[in-house]
């Protein structure tokens, strides 16, 4: 096994050469810009980050960065509301544009002559956007309807939310991306106003292009596009807000109309930025892939096809991120099995994390994942220009990518077992719980769920 | 970054809100919508038969070192006949135990090799897919494995009654998703007796039926090599991906090619449904039966349907019902090709209390389209969106082996790709508003509506 991934690993650094190295440059403003040639498909993606998202909001004003997100397409001092996309599509290109936590951005894939569009029209909204009050009360609406297509009308969206609202206290991680529907119908103009105001400028921006185009020529093209653009004289980072150490496991239970009850437990992990050590955050990406990397891993096998406690069953942890994060498991129990006994499963999984090394069998596999997911992404463009817009925008170095890869080969047993004892306690737990209720308005409400799931 | 497969469901909903519903036209029909260049790209597709039947697609794709492969059947759920859901069920059950090995055996071989296989069922065809490096050391043993899924699946009872029992919980998640529901009734409405009516995942009361004994019926009259299609695209020369071919299927009985399904009649009325649930929101799905692949009329309708409701934001549809109104996040029309007429469908999601509005918006940008057709100028900015960004479409060898592997099932021509271009472009306002108006018929359609009181 080992011969295999080191052989592997050598295509991979090749490969790193065949596609091109990446280019870093910072223009006067403060704009940077990062250029990763691809030159497979003459096509491009040109992708604009913001440092902002709904981990920068506070109470009342949240979901404003994504209902900023959608006014960006709505006119400027130069452009009709609208006009951003019909250009675009004139070109080809496809566009959309998506908010999280840490960052908004928008994204244009065309073919690769047609990168000067993309820029001009990018350029003009980072700066002249024309914040119209009825342009703003629309499409507020229309947020409201994501909303209820995302989280209102989606039971486990719904038990997310409220599992994520009460896993952190203060920090801005609890405030949903889409934000609180009642702050949504009192947002105003002016928190739009200040917000962009305050975020959309070229020293708070990381432009990434990948595809078939030459570093210098796009970095002239940024120079003349953006460069006019004037920074932001006072633009100071978010406060911290770091989450208070928590105390105690903490339960809720969400009643919602729903055919199956669903489960979620979290504990408190650190993120690479907040890692005492890095190789703690790299440990604990492994050990998610020991639980839950493809049907070979714990959850699968052990739950979903041996016990059969569950018939859905998964776990979540991201390394990249601004701030203490969580660590996921959730499912949903097999017909005849229930809410208890699946968490009782989850939690003997994490004992066995706790108690004994992970096999070596399961760490190879681990890695041999990683190893090819490698080159898989390389077949998107978007992909890649995802990741580094990602690193770049949450404060990480783009060459923090580079890292992944040996870093991860590097986590030994010991090591996973050492983040598992630290981070994964009861202490630190937060448990959701969705307790369904008829679809049928006129059903009578539902049995309480069957016994023994509170604690 | 992304070692987990299997992500749970809720993962989806954390990461990302958009401006735009990635799901404005289908996922994974994308290929429908082929044009040609504006930028000369071309994609060089081989095709040959294998001893056996087994029809090929091939596409060098020397730039990175690996290889996909993706293995269609005409064993999609029209096939279900009298036993809905077995058509799913069936390829769900091939990676749970085939040959000597039993499921985690084959998910520890593959994984251990850093390649990732994948499986699914819509109602014109069941796949597999394999994507791996092609350092011989890891593509071998994958292809191994691989082969021994496709060819020697076991059916054993217990994992037949363990994956029934997963398909009834996934039948009750889409219980509790509105537009699920929609789905399933607008099928159902639009397809009457048709095996294009019958729910993809089966019923509660058919699932429940389905036994190992029917699963392997369906696989030997179904994974046969004559009506097998598999494509390959990657990072192996000619000889190699003779060779693959030949130890995946190798193993396929001949066996016959599927019959042809029964052609899709015309609504003889309006038919409207409503479902009560709840809910803030209405689901409402309208439509009727629209183009098969080989349709004479299918660029004509697919470049009108562009300026209608294709294109996002820019699309009629969405001018009207979001744009202008504030009514629906998403809304959008579209034309599936199947292998018949697949669906013409337009649809929405509303608060309650809006949804007769909405729906008579959607009704009315409907009518005035196909009466009067589209402007010149919004046919000349829908040709320009669908030519212009044609690179886009073959930019990578996850897309490439997609378009492949439908060009090879439908049995389109093998210069499809090239010549889609000049088919876009000899479209005219007249053909469009004389297509809509020959074959969509406002006055007989299927409307569903899943929500709540208003």
């Amino acid at each position: 096994m080992r011969s295999v991934l080191s052989l592997a690993l050598l295509l991979t650094s090749n490969l790193a050469l065949a596609t091109g190295e990446v280019h870093e440059y910072q223009l006067d403003n403060g704009l940077k810009l990062i250029v990763k040639p691809d030159h497979r498909a003459p096509v491009m993606v040109s992708q604009i980050w913001y440092k902002v998202g709904s981990s920068y909001e506070h109470g009342g004003i949240t979901g404003v960065s994504h209902v900023l997100e959608h006014m960006m397409f709505k006119g400027t001092k130069n452009l009709a509301p609208g006009e951003f996309s019909r250009i675009i599509a004139e070109h080809g290109g496809r566009e959309n544009a998506f908010t999280s936590r840490d960052y908004t951005a928008y994204f244009q894939s065309m073919e690769r002559s047609r990168l000067p569009v993309s820029f001009e029209l990018e350029a003009d909204r980072m700066r002249n956007l024309l914040l119209q009050p009825e342009e703003v009360a629309k499409e507020t609406r229309v947020v409201m309807e994501e909303r209820r297509l995302r989280t209102e009308d989606n039971p486990q969206a719904l038990t997310y939310e409220q599992f994520n609202a009460t896993a952190f206290l203060n920090s801005p991680y609890r405030i949903p991306v889409i934000g609180w529907m009642n702050d949504l119908e009192n947002l105003r103009l002016e928190d739009l106003q200040v917000w962009y105001q305050k975020w959309y400028a070229p020293n708070n921006a990381t432009l990434v292009v990948v595809g078939d185009v030459q570093p210098e020529a796009v970095h002239a093209l940024a120079q003349q596009y953006f460069g006019p653009l004037e920074p932001s004289p006072n633009l100071a980072p978010p406060k911290p807000r770091p989450e208070i150490p928590q105390r105690g496991t903490r339960r809720i239970e969400v009643k919602a109309p729903a055919e199956l009850p669903f489960l979620i437990m979290g504990y408190k992990v650190p993120v690479l930025l907040t890692a005492g050590e890095e190789w703690e955050a790299y440990a604990l990406e492994v050990l998610a892939g020991v639980l839950d990397g493809g049907n070979s891993a714990r959850l699968s096998r052990s739950l979903v096809r041996g016990s059969q406690v569950a018939a859905e069953a998964g776990a979540g942890y991201s390394l990249y991120g601004r701030q203490q994060s969580l660590l996921t498991l959730s499912g949903t129990p097999s017909p005849g099995q229930d809410i208890a006994a699946l968490e009782q499963a989850l939690r003997e999984q994490i004992r066995l994390l706790r108690e004994q090394p992970v096999s070596a069998g399961e760490l190879e596999r681990v890695k041999a994942q990683v190893v090819a997911a490698n080159v898989y992404e390389q077949d998107s463009a978007f992909y890649q220009a995802m990741k580094i817009g990602t690193l770049e925008t949450v404060g990480l170095d783009w060459r923090v990518l580079d890292d992944y890869v040996p870093r991860i080969r590097a986590v030994t047993a010991e090591q996973v077992q050492a983040v598992a004892r630290k981070y994964l306690h009861d202490d630190s737990l937060t448990v959701g719980v969705l307790d369904p209720q008829p679809m049928d308005p006129n059903a009578r409400p539902a049995m309480p769920m069957g016994g023994g799931h509170g604690h | 970054m992304d070692i987990k497969g299997n992500r749970p469901i809720f993962w989806l909903f954390l990461a990302l809100v958009t401006l735009l519903s990635a799901c404005t036209t289908p996922q994974s029909r994308d290929w429908s919508t082929l044009a040609a260049h504006t930028t000369e790209v071309s994609t060089d597709i081989e095709h040959w038969t294998t001893a056996n039947g087994v029809r090929v697609f091939y596409v060098r794709a020397p730039e990175l070192p690996m290889v996909d492969v993706r293995v269609v059947f005409d064993a999609g759920s029209a096939r279900d006949g009298e036993q809905p859901g077995i058509a799913l069920l069936t390829n769900a059950l091939l990676d749970q135990g085939a040959g000597e090995r039993d499921a985690d055996a084959i998910a520890e071989g593959l994984e251990g090799q850093g390649a990732q296989m994948g499986s699914g069922a819509e109602r014109d065809m069941a796949w597999l897919t394999l994507r791996s490096l092609t350092d011989p050391a890891l593509l071998d043993p994958a292809l191994d494995l691989f082969g021994q899924v496709l060819t020697q699946p076991r059916f054993a009872p217990a994992d037949v009654e363990r994956e029934r029992q997963r398909m009834l919980v996934g039948l009750q998640y889409k219980e509790q998703r509105p537009g699920d529901v929609a789905e399933r009734a607008f099928f159902r409405a639009l397809y009457g007796d048709h095996p294009y009516a019958s729910p993809k995942d089966g019923t509660p009361e058919s699932v429940r039926n389905l036994r190992a004994a029917d699963l392997r019926a369906f696989y030997e009259r179904y994974y046969v090599a004559r009506n097998t299609v598999i494509a390959v695209v990657g990072d192996v020369d000619r000889a190699r991906a003779e060779r693959l071919v030949d130890q995946l299927t190798a193993g396929l009985v001949p066996g016959e090619p599927a019959r042809a399904l029964p052609a899709v009649a015309d609504l003889e009325a309006p038919i409207t449904e409503r479902v009560r649930v709840s809910a803030s929101q209405s689901h409402v799905l309208m439509g009727a039966p629209g183009t098969s692949r080989t349709d004479p009329d299918y660029f004509t309708l697919y470049v009108g349907n562009h300026v209608l409701g294709g294109s996002g934001l820019v699309s009629r549809i969405s001018e009207e019902v979001r744009e202008k109104r504030g009514l629906s996040y998403s809304a959008y029309s579209y034309f599936l090709p199947m292998a018949r007429r697949g669906p013409f469908q337009l649809g929405l999601q509303t608060r309650n209390e809006q949804v007769e509005e909405a729906l008579q918006v959607l009704r009315d940008t409907l009518v005035k389209f196909r009466e009067e057709g589209p402007t010149q100028a919004e046919l000349i900015a829908a040709k320009r969106n669908i030519t212009g960004g044609f690179p886009l479409r073959i930019d990578s060898n996850r897309k490439i082996v997609e378009y492949i592997a439908m060009i090879g099932f439908y049995g389109l021509p093998l210069d499809y790709l090239d010549r889609f271009n000049e088919r876009v472009e000899a479209v005219t306002v007249e053909q469009v508003r004389e297509a809509f108006q020959r074959r969509v018929d406002p006055e007989r359609m299927v409307t569903v509506v899943v929500g709540g009181a208003g």
